[in-house]
């Protein structure tokens, strides 16, 4: 087991060079179901009745920011 | 063909229909971030764990087997951009203009990954993380180019207009990818030439093709997902005034 | 495709075309610059210059590499197989993957007597890749890889 996380000592480069992808993959799959619930609850809140409307004044939907970028 | 033709023709018109795509694609993106992800793991597993070592380079070869995936779907993602932007400039077609907004995010995050493991790779393999060859050059321009597509979106004010340069930007940063993909065939780089050739049989031993095979398909599926995932929410931003987004976010 | 499209795709595609001729004609007067070495057949008909920091490349000579007798210095061929070669000269340490038979790339000046004093030694490898058994029956049979 130690064996082959040290890789023939190139473990550090292999592991890192895994986990930077796994996060890269982790996080461009998660950002677009956090995008899409940030629209959907910015809508819950401007059709809520009684409540100040957020948007609906014609500027543009904010663009979604991710982890990603 | 006159099947075919009808068939492609009502596809092409129903995708440009934001509703009938949030509504039909669920589906499709559950399945294929659930496969992908699988395929991943398991190409992943494989190769980190039964894939035999190399002659050279010993066990950091295996980075190859995330280093190529994230840096051909960086390219793939790239086309499938430029393509939309060619049907948004004919078309004018809403939904094309997403697709950009939904891929450029992903391909840039594949980008920095390919260029990230790659710089990982280089250290203990050529003695050097960085070197300005055509390849790596010209990748880091990739990673300029999606950062352009971003940034133009959000520095011209007007949608529409936002739109149509950031289309044009696609475009004609299409040209950059043939040079990453010749660059080490043209020029003398530091970066060895593709192991894999259409046409050719693949330099790399089949003991060790396979888990690369694997990850490359479950990296194309996870991320056809993802860029599905991504336009839906764009989709749902964008027309956050249609009266079917607010029966479906009442609905909820 | 209605006409106002098809203007658009023409349009489309000349920005295309514009952008790719452009760049070609770019690439062509600017080869030099992009390539990132000299090869050895350069090196020796004196396309390099000398004197100033350049990078050469190719493939380590079989049976060339010499060290001294610090242990800290190093010389080695560089050879194309095709005939051109030139000597290297380098105090410092190797990268795990330099080897005879394997591709190198040097960093330094180029001496008037034609030896390259390199002051950088990065490894080249190539696209092939195959566990040490396959390999070992490789060279067993006399097959190059």
């Amino acid at each position: 087991m130690m064996e082959w996380l040290a890789m023939g000592g190139h473990g550090v480069y292999v592991w890192s060079a895994y986990a930077l992808s796994a996060a890269a993959l982790v996080g461009v799959g998660v950002w677009p179901w956090l995008a899409l619930r940030r629209a959907r609850r910015r809508i819950a809140a401007a059709l809520a009745p009684n409540q100040p409307v957020a948007s609906g004044d014609g500027k543009r939907p904010e663009p979604g920011q991710g982890g990603v970028a | 063909m006159g099947i075919a033709t009808e068939w492609f023709r009502r596809t092409f018109h129903r995708m440009g229909s934001p509703r009938w795509f949030f509504a039909g694609s669920r589906g499709w993106m559950l399945g294929l971030y659930l496969v992908g992800g699988a395929l991943i793991a398991i190409g992943s597993a494989w190769g980190l764990g039964f894939a035999p070592t190399d002659r050279l380079q010993g066990n950091s070869y295996r980075i190859l087997y995330v280093h190529v995936p994230a840096a051909h779907l960086a390219e793939a993602v790239y086309v499938a951009i430029a393509i939309a932007g060619a049907v948004h400039l004919v078309w004018r077609m809403k939904m094309a203009d997403l697709a950009i907004a939904a891929g450029a995010p992903v391909g840039m995050t594949l980008t920095a990954a390919a260029l990230a493991t790659g710089y990982i790779w280089g250290i203990p393999t050529w003695g050097t993380g960085w070197v300005w060859d055509a390849r790596t050059t010209s990748m880091l321009v990739l990673l300029f180019l999606y950062f352009g597509l971003i940034a133009l979106r959000q520095a011209v004010p007007r949608a529409e207009r936002a739109a149509l340069a950031v289309s044009v930007l696609a475009i004609v940063g299409v040209v950059n990818i043939p040079i990453i993909k010749y660059s080490v065939d043209w020029f003398t780089t530091l970066h060895q030439p593709a192991s894999i050739r259409i046409g050719e049989r693949p330099s790399i031993d089949p003991s060790m093709l396979w888990p690369l095979a694997v990850n490359a398909l479950g990296y194309y599926l996870f991320l056809v997902g993802v860029v599905i995932a991504a336009l839906r929410a764009k989709i749902i931003e964008r027309e956050a005034k249609a009266d079917w987004v607010r029966t479906w976010v009442q609905g909820r | 495709m209605t006409p106002l499209r098809r203007q658009r795709a023409a349009t489309v595609l000349f920005v295309l075309a514009g952008a790719g001729v452009t760049l070609a004609v770019a690439m062509l007067a600017l080869e030099q610059d992009i390539n990132l070495f000299y090869p050895p057949e350069q090196v020796v008909a004196g396309e390099a210059p000398i004197g100033k920091r350049i990078r050469a490349g190719g493939m380590v000579a079989a049976g060339s590499v010499a060290h001294d007798d610090t242990g800290l210095g190093v010389s080695f061929v560089v050879t194309d197989y095709q005939g051109s070669e030139f000597r290297v000269d380098y105090e410092g340490l190797l990268p795990g993957l330099f080897g005879e038979g394997e591709g190198v790339l040097v960093a330094g000046q180029l001496r008037a007597d034609g030896v390259f004093e390199a002051e950088e030694v990065l490894a080249k490898h190539d696209e092939n890749y195959m566990p040490p058994e396959v390999a070992d029956m490789m060279a067993a049979t006399g097959e190059q890889p």
